[in-house]
């Protein structure tokens, strides 16, 4: 692969005119893609923006001559160094993919295969096609793996996936892709699954690696902060539609169409925080593990005030959603107790009362997977309205009704399936059903991170009412700083397993912070597209001051 | 600390023990409280209560169930598997009975060859055709594999049996239609004579393991790590051999498993068809004789079979699951 096939940056490498595609569902197609336009030259990393259901990956895809099974590429060109990708033989397009156009795919985790080592994985296009013989491109791997900043890297390869975690899979699929050297390299949301923490360290690395090897990419995204720090230039796409394209800095000081606009505001909620002494629930001292080895929760202590909200932050595995099973008496702790209403709560599920049960209820992340599929809302809803309350017939049906209006939804939801409302609807359906048990404390475990940022403005908008209406509490489990501005009035920081910072909001999110509160709240992408740089210079400079 | 993946198998020996034992136990209870006696079976029913009791008697049938149980077992443990009842008592004074191992070892020979020429020729071919049907998914290929092996299963085994007998015996003339073989004949006659019944057991297992292997196949092509390695290039049998294949072999080693024990185990209609001297018939018959002690034997065997080579698709699908083999 010698330098000189890369061309000069600036010279047209990808051009896709008039694209469209179409999906097939409910037995009939659909386009999903309607038309759109992409231009990228060598070297140039475009941002492709949108909410899900925007076409983003449809078209990341497109660029590859690949289309899901169910999806079809129905018209438009797509020239690849002189290549027409939509003309071209299957076995053409083979030969290009996992050699000059590369991939790199959300769920890192879900997309090694668990069967082979991370290194195998890692060259096996590259041996393939013949680019390197096996022990130079497994020499590269590991110089790749180096460049990435991956612990240990002669080794790691050796590996399986699931013996390392999240962040590191992504970067190994970044080498993965990188091995060939290609072209151009399609990132489809490739941080989305990470911690804001992880994410910085991924960003970082795969930027660098891009601009060293003068390759081209496209960036899916939904989250615009992200795309800030990667992309020269933007594309927002809306309905499988182009709403607007320019260079970077445009789009974020001047955004021209509405749509965009309000895909910058969405995160501009904010509440004032409220100061009480009433406390409704207080995690008292609670240890906690999972096989009575290692502890999961080492001396937590959290307490809620009543009417307001306190929001939960940190990491995965910092013990955030153990704490709410805990509180839940899903995982009894091995230490200490959780006191509700000045009493304690039973350790365990089985051994609280109804009632007990009644007054705690929980939201979870995915709205999907909480409900039975083959249950209608009437169902879903009606359950807990008959167990806790005894309701029946009439009576049950009327409160239904109440419940469905009060979550801004109407009557003609009430015998659909889950399969039949959006992310956002469902999310309100599990919402609606945590209020049926008419709680006094509802435990959200990151309720808003699986929606689209409108979305998940709907939904935080609506919590707040509830809250003002209802005098309800709230847990809110997040490790989304934007979220944790927009709801709470008390913070939370844990860090694996250890509470180590809580307070109001404004004392938190202000100055001077203990160090992982810090590093938690630097690393959250800010919609400046010097942010990245910025920070990751700030941190060189701190780390070589410091001994 | 041992590996987990020892401790693992050790766990699952450990359990395959106490199935067995558990098997055992009900295997005596039951055929205690069958109807009917083997005294009264061999003497005739015009025989003397006190002829008859002398001849429990003589046999041990007098003794409580739990002593000749503990009897039984200890035997069993130590290799013994008692006496035959057949060839005792009828003529008073001398004793023909044989020890039920001098009976069953023979024929146990024969059927695990007969059990082991049919897995070599299905195991094989099932892979074959359930790893080409999933690469060749919905294609005419396909459809004929699919429709010719459930064809082949859905006829019962006597009819599989004879048809090959007709055209493969009496019209062709490439192989015999009796398969009483010999222990003491060379191999390549043996193996020649037991082609027809080994066929017919391929027919009959064949569809079930390919139809396994062709699903786990197509059950993982949804995976996302499979559109990656499409995504790198890969070409479709790569995708399967490299990338489906190695994360398949669980369910298909379990079915794999369950049918070669039927092999060994429910192969009597294709022995009586063959008139192949195999377990089976030896259990069959020990049955109508009421010949307790060998349909003991017979069915222990059986029984230690299904568990071993379950134990032994368990043993697959843990060193095939990387995630056991190399913990974290």
């Amino acid at each position: 692969m010698s330098d000189d096939r890369k061309g000069t940056k600036g010279d047209i490498l990808l051009e896709m005119r008039d694209i469209v595609i179409d999906g097939y569902s409910d037995d009939r197609w659909h386009e999903i893609v309607k038309g759109v336009d992409i231009t990228l030259r060598r070297g140039e990393i475009m941002g492709l923006i949108g909410e899900s259901g925007a076409g983003k990956s449809t078209l990341g895809l497109a660029a590859m001559g690949f289309a899901r099974p169910g999806c079809r590429i129905t018209s438009g060109s797509i020239v690849f160094d002189g290549i027409d990708l939509v003309k071209a033989t299957e076995a053409e397009r083979r030969a290009l993919r996992g050699s000059r156009i590369a991939y790199v795919a959300q769920s890192a985790a879900a997309s090694f295969n668990p069967a082979h080592q991370l290194i195998e994985q890692t060259v096996e296009a590259t041996v393939r096609k013949g680019i390197k013989p096996e022990d130079e491109a497994k020499a590269d791997a590991r110089k790749l793996y180096r460049e990435l900043q991956l612990p240990n890297p002669d080794l790691i390869g050796e590996r399986f996936p699931h013996q390392v975690s999240g962040g590191q899979l992504q970067r190994v699929m970044t080498a993965m892709a990188m091995s060939p050297r290609p072209d151009l390299i399609i990132f489809d949301e490739p941080t989305t699954a990470l911690d804001v923490t992880t994410q910085v360290e991924v960003l970082a690395a795969m930027r660098r690696i891009v601009e060293q090897y003068n390759t081209a990419a496209i960036y899916i995204t939904h989250d615009l902060a992200v795309v800030a720090q990667m992309a020269d230039v933007i594309k927002v796409l809306r309905y499988g539609e182009t709403i607007e394209d320019a260079d970077t800095r445009t789009m974020l000081s001047h955004p021209e169409k509405e749509y965009t606009k309000s895909l910058w505001s969405v995160r501009s909620i904010e509440k004032p925080e409220e100061v009480s002494e009433d406390v409704i629930l207080k995690v008292d001292h609670v240890d906690a593990s999972y096989t009575g080895s290692a502890k999961v929760l080492d001396d937590v202590t959290i307490e809620v005030p009543r009417g307001h909200t306190v929001a939960i932050v940190g990491e995965s595995g910092s013990g955030k959603s153990t704490t709410a099973r805990a509180i839940t008496g899903l995982l009894p702790p091995s230490k200490g107790q959780i006191l509700f209403n000045g009493t304690a709560l039973p350790p365990t599920l089985k051994e609280r009362s109804i009632d007990q049960l009644q007054k705690i209820q929980m939201i979870y992340q995915m709205a999907d997977t909480a409900m039975n599929p083959r249950q209608t809302v009437r169902d879903i809803i009606g359950r807990p309205l008959e167990f806790y309350l005894g309701l029946r017939g009439a009576e049950r049906d009327r409160r239904l009704l109440e419940l469905v209006e009060m979550i801004e939804l109407n009557e003609s939801f009430i015998d659909r399936l889950p399969a039949e409302l959006s992310g956002g609807q469902k999310q309100r359906i599990c919402i609606a059903r945590a209020l049926a048990a008419s709680p006094d404390l509802i435990i959200c475990d990151e309720v808003t991170s699986a929606l689209d940022q409108i979305v998940q403005k709907g939904i935080l908008e609506l919590l707040l009412r509830l809250q003002r209406e209802l005098g309800l509490t709230y847990i809110f489990i997040t490790h989304d700083i934007a979220t944790v501005k927009a709801i709470s009035d008390q913070i939370v920081v844990m860090f694996q397993g250890r509470v180590v910072e809580q307070g109001m909001k404004s004392e938190i999110l202000s100055p001077p912070y203990p160090d992982y509160t810090k590093l938690l709240l630097s690393s959250v992408p800010e919609m400046d597209p010097d942010w990245l740089t910025g920070l990751l210079a700030q941190r060189e400079k701190e780390a070589s001051a410091s001994p | 600390m041992l590996h987990p993946v020892v401790r693992t198998i050790l766990q699952r020996l450990g359990l395959g023990l106490i199935t067995l034992f558990v098997v055992s136990l009900i295997l005596f209870s039951s055929i205690e409280f069958l109807p009917g006696d083997f005294g009264e079976a061999v003497l005739g029913q015009a025989a003397l209560p006190e002829t008859v009791a002398a001849f429990r008697k003589e046999l041990g049938l007098d003794l409580p169930l739990h002593e000749r149980y503990f009897d039984w077992l200890g035997g069993m443990l130590t290799g013994d598997m008692g006496n035959s009842f057949s060839g005792r008592g009828s003529s008073g004074g001398t004793d023909r009975s044989r020890p039920v191992i001098e009976l069953l070892a023979p024929r146990l020979a024969n059927t695990l060859f007969l059990a082991s020429m049919a897995a070599i020729i299905s195991v094989p071919l099932a892979l074959f055709l359930g790893i080409t049907a999933a690469l060749y998914r919905n294609s005419i290929y396909d459809r004929s594999v699919n429709a010719l092996t459930l064809t082949t299963i859905s006829f019962p085994e006597f009819f599989v049996a004879y048809l090959l007998i007709l055209i493969l015996s009496s019209f062709l003339k490439l192989f015999p239609s009796l398969a009483n073989i010999s222990p003491d004949a060379p191999f390549w006659d043996r193996a020649y004579l037991t082609f027809l019944p080994a066929l017919t057991l391929t027919l009959v297992i064949v569809a079930h393991m390919m139809r396994m292997t062709r699903a786990a196949i197509i059950n993982l092509m949804a995976s996302p790590y499979i559109e990656m390695a499409e995504l790198k290039g890969a070409s479709k049998s790569e995708i399967i051999l490299r990338h489906a294949l190695p994360n398949a072999w669980a369910p298909i080693v379990t079915v794999i498993a369950f049918n070669l024990a039927y092999l060994v185990v429910g192969v009597v209609v294709v022995e009586v068809v063959f008139v192949y001297p195999g377990v089976g018939q030896l259990m069959v018959d020990a049955v109508t004789t009421r010949d307790v002690p060998v349909v003991q034997g017979c069915a222990m065997i059986f029984a230690a079979t299904y568990i071993l080579l379950n134990l032994f698709a368990d043993i697959i699908s843990i060193i095939t699951n990387p995630r056991l083999l190399h913990p974290r």
